[in-house]
């Protein structure tokens, strides 16, 4: 029986696992390997060039500002976006005040209303958002501005996503808006999952709402949070940041490099300059960079788990 | 609480357990670096030559490339802004002149990810036009030996006059813009495109103006622009490559041929020619007087071209496929022209109306196609003066064809191109560095150059430093293949 039981598992376990060996491990081997060759990616003949690669990357200017900004992004956006949810979710399930005849905890009036409207840009795909995005910072005739110059700010008409100091931001901001809806949403489930029994405590005890949140709510929804960190973080790394700055970015990549990441560079590199090999060169650097930041996460958010 | 309860609320709500937060976080490392595996999903396997080149036919003097009557050929095109109608037309006559082919054409945007497999597995189709967003990178390909030389469809005789050798019925330019280094010609280039400063010429009469020769005239017609609250100049802010459109040529016009021939051969402190520093300056001078569309560095080419088409611009640096991408938003009124860039004054080294013009639309015949003969005669077909007629009836846009326009009616830019193009002459120039340089041209020169000055972030001075220093590196970046002008 017991040896059964684990020919039981491995059948089950194999396709699975082969499957994953097959498409995503086995493409990672491969791109290790082209990245110590010459490939174009536009005919089949290369030859090994050991570590030149790596060496011109560690020279490559445009490499340190796209690793910077890809930093930044990892850093910043989950920062914004999960504290912004984290108050939205807040608002939302516990922050109301209590009326008469109601549950102890509830969120504020129209809650069930707000959680639609942050909830709905996910359902836009990224490359709508980001074409949206792309008319509204429109600096002659777009939203932003217009309402500027509608309510008397004329003389304040940035140029936004032509401006390096302000594109990266522009950026930013649109990636927050269209992400913040998914953990508001995660958020609002871990929360509504915490015992009510708790919060009464705590109300009886005197609580604000600051305290609530902090002392009850973030501590219970830690793992929750955690992950979405982890989420987010590969989000500003990857496919997301990619789309808008691909989209809507002058260039693409900014005006003077000012808002490109890695992920664009590698797409740059291997399809438009047809050097495949030093693309994947910089993808094994993004692949590192997002192990890293999965590794240091996890490790500062090591903390004693809450039961209840 | 005891503690099955807290077990089991554990399973129910906590979601993420410590074991499967580490697990889900690998997990998603790991795909996050989609672009590693899809840039290999399409590499090794290359398996050489499977399957055997189609048996060439007997030349005659209807068959001068000796195509094969019975050989499949294979056609992808992109397809773009000008459509598929005009090479399904032209299939449909390779068809009828060998009935017993078969034919299999294709037409999508995605060139570089449905063709890039097919070279690497060495199956390539016969005949691609490979343009578009997803263009592959020419110099690769004849870097690594991947297409075949044009030069028997050049010595073929033509479509329509049999005593007329196709290299001989070309626009000036074109066979020279298929050369990379050395005779043989990779590329054949269909349409023919003329780059310059494009306005409406009911705005510029409506100021009681004339095209500006000179800078100072071109000054005065912005400040009389100005006072009409029109401003003088907008451009693709987002893609400030499109500038040298009209700023190339003026170089030219202003320093000679051998200033762009400098540039384009990355030769030592060329961009510091005293020539481009006066035609720098002059721009930079558009900016400064604020003749410059105010937000232009944050529109795209699309909303650029529909502030100009609305009148809040009188001139765009463009290619002639502005009148018909921007056709829904022209007003029917506009009458749209093209010009020659202004120059600087009568010292300039060359005349007025030297113009930039060159070719489009790049169609490659694949080094390991199975019949290159038949994607060769596809495109002689292409060349006569019926399909090229056709082509420029279709989508308002010239091709290699010198002539295919007498007897259709032109649209007001494409008239006004044609002027263009015979005002010019002899004097058309020819910059490559946007073939042979992408890099270069677009992000560097472009984007981080031009852009940044234009914008009013660097003086012309910063501007030609930071270019100069931009083309000194690619100079000697070993990782691109390097060209001169012959």
């Amino acid at each position: 029986m017991q040896h059964g039981k684990y020919r039981f598992i491995v059948g089950f376990l194999a396709l699975p696992l082969g499957l994953y060996a097959l498409f995503v491990v086995w493409p990672f081997i491969q791109s290790i390997y082209y990245s110590f060759t010459d490939w174009t990616g536009l005919s089949p003949e290369f030859k090994m060039v050991g570590f030149d690669n790596y060496k011109r990357m560690f020279h490559d200017e445009i490499f340190w500002k796209s690793l910077k900004h890809s930093l930044l992004f990892a850093l910043v956006l989950p920062l914004v976006t999960i504290s912004l949810a984290l108050f939205f979710s807040f608002m939302i399930n516990v922050g109301g005040r209590r009326r008469r005849g109601g549950p102890v905890v509830s969120g504020v009036r129209g809650s069930s209303f707000y959680k639609i409207v942050y909830f709905f840009p996910q359902v836009l795909s990224i490359a709508i958002v980001a074409l949206l995005f792309a008319f509204a910072y429109n600096p002659d005739s777009g939203a932003i501005n217009s309402l500027l110059r509608g309510i008397g700010l004329g003389s304040i008409q940035p140029l936004w996503l032509g401006d390096p100091s302000l594109a990266l931001w522009c950026v930013m901001a649109v990636l927050v808006w269209s992400t913040v809806g998914f953990f508001v949403v995660l958020f609002s489930a871990g929360m509504a999952s915490i015992p009510a029994d708790l919060y009464e405590a705590a109300l009886l005890d005197g609580a604000n709402r600051a305290t609530t949140f902090f002392r009850i709510t973030l501590p219970l929804l830690w793992d929750t949070v955690q992950s979405g960190w982890v989420y987010m973080g590969i989000l500003a790394l990857g496919a997301e940041s990619f789309a808008v700055v691909q989209i809507m970015t002058t260039g693409p990549g900014g005006p003077d490099y000012s808002t490109t990441v890695m992920v664009l560079y590698v797409y740059q590199k291997a399809f438009r300059d047809g050097q495949a090999a030093y693309a994947t060169t910089i993808g094994v650097a993004l692949l590192v960079v997002t192990l890293l930041f999965a590794a240091i996460v996890m490790r500062l958010g090591r903390r004693e788990r809450l039961e209840y | 609480m005891g503690s099955t309860s807290a077990e089991h609320e554990n399973d129910n709500t906590e979601g993420v357990g410590r074991r499967d937060l580490i697990k889900r976080s690998a997990a998603l490392g790991l795909i996050s670096v989609p672009t590693m595996s899809f840039l290999s999903a399409c590499a090794s396997s290359g398996g050489g030559d499977n399957g055997s080149k189609a048996k060439a036919g007997k030349k005659t003097a209807k068959n001068p490339l000796g195509v094969n009557d019975t050989a499949q050929m294979e056609f992808v095109l992109f397809d773009g802004g000008f459509g598929k109608e005009y090479a399904q037309d032209a299939v449909k006559i390779y068809e009828k002149n060998f009935p017993k082919a078969k034919v299999k054409f294709s037409a999508t945007q995605k060139i570089q990810s449905t063709l890039q497999p097919r070279f690497n597995q060495g199956t390539p189709p016969d005949l691609i036009d490979n343009s578009g967003a997803e263009q592959m990178d020419m110099g690769v390909l004849v870097g690594k030996n991947q297409l075949a030389d044009l030069t028997p469809l050049l010595d073929a005789a033509s479509y329509d006059d049999p005593s007329k050798k196709v290299r001989d019925t070309l626009r000036p330019g074109i066979v020279e813009m298929g050369q990379f280094d050395g005779n043989p010609v990779w590329i054949m280039y269909y349409a023919y495109t003329v780059y310059g400063v494009w306005y409406s010429q009911k705005a510029l009469d409506s100021l009681d103006a004339e095209y500006p020769k000179t800078w100072d005239e071109m000054l005065a017609v912005c400040e009389k622009a100005k006072k009409k609250g029109m401003a003088g100049w907008t451009y693709a802010g987002k893609y400030p490559y499109y500038i040298p459109f009209s700023l190339y040529p003026m170089i030219g016009k202003v320093g000679g041929r051998e200033v762009l021939d400098a540039i384009d051969n990355l030769e030592p402190n060329a961009w510091k020619n005293p020539a481009v520093k006066a035609c720098f300056e002059a721009y930079y001078e558009l900016y400064k007087k604020g003749y410059i569309l105010k937000g232009t560095p944050g529109l795209d080419h699309i909303q650029s071209q529909t502030a100009w088409a609305k009148g809040k611009a009188l001139f765009i640096p463009n290619g002639s496929w502005v009148e018909n991408e921007s056709a829904n938003v022209i007003p029917s009124d506009f009458n749209l022209a093209v010009s020659a860039p202004t120059g600087i004054d009568s010292s300039d080294k060359m005349p007025f109306g030297t113009i930039w013009a060159s070719g489009g639309e790049p169609f490659i015949v694949p080094a390991k196609a199975k019949n290159p003969e038949g994607g060769m005669e596809q495109l002689r077909i292409m060349l006569s003066e019926a399909s090229s007629k056709n082509f420029t009836a279709k989508v308002k846009s010239l091709t290699a064809f010198n002539g295919g326009t007498s007897g259709i009616t032109l649209t007001p830019g494409l008239t006004s191109g044609v002027a263009a193009l015979k005002l010019a002459g002899d004097n058309v120039l020819n910059p490559r560095l946007q073939d042979w340089y992408v890099q270069l041209q677009k992000e560097q020169i472009g984007v981080a150059g031009l852009g940044e000055m234009m914008a009013g972030r660097l003086t012309p001075a910063e501007a030609i430093k930071k270019i100069q220093g931009f083309a000194d590196a690619a100079a000697k970046d070993t990782s691109i293949k390097h060209y001169k002008h012959q």
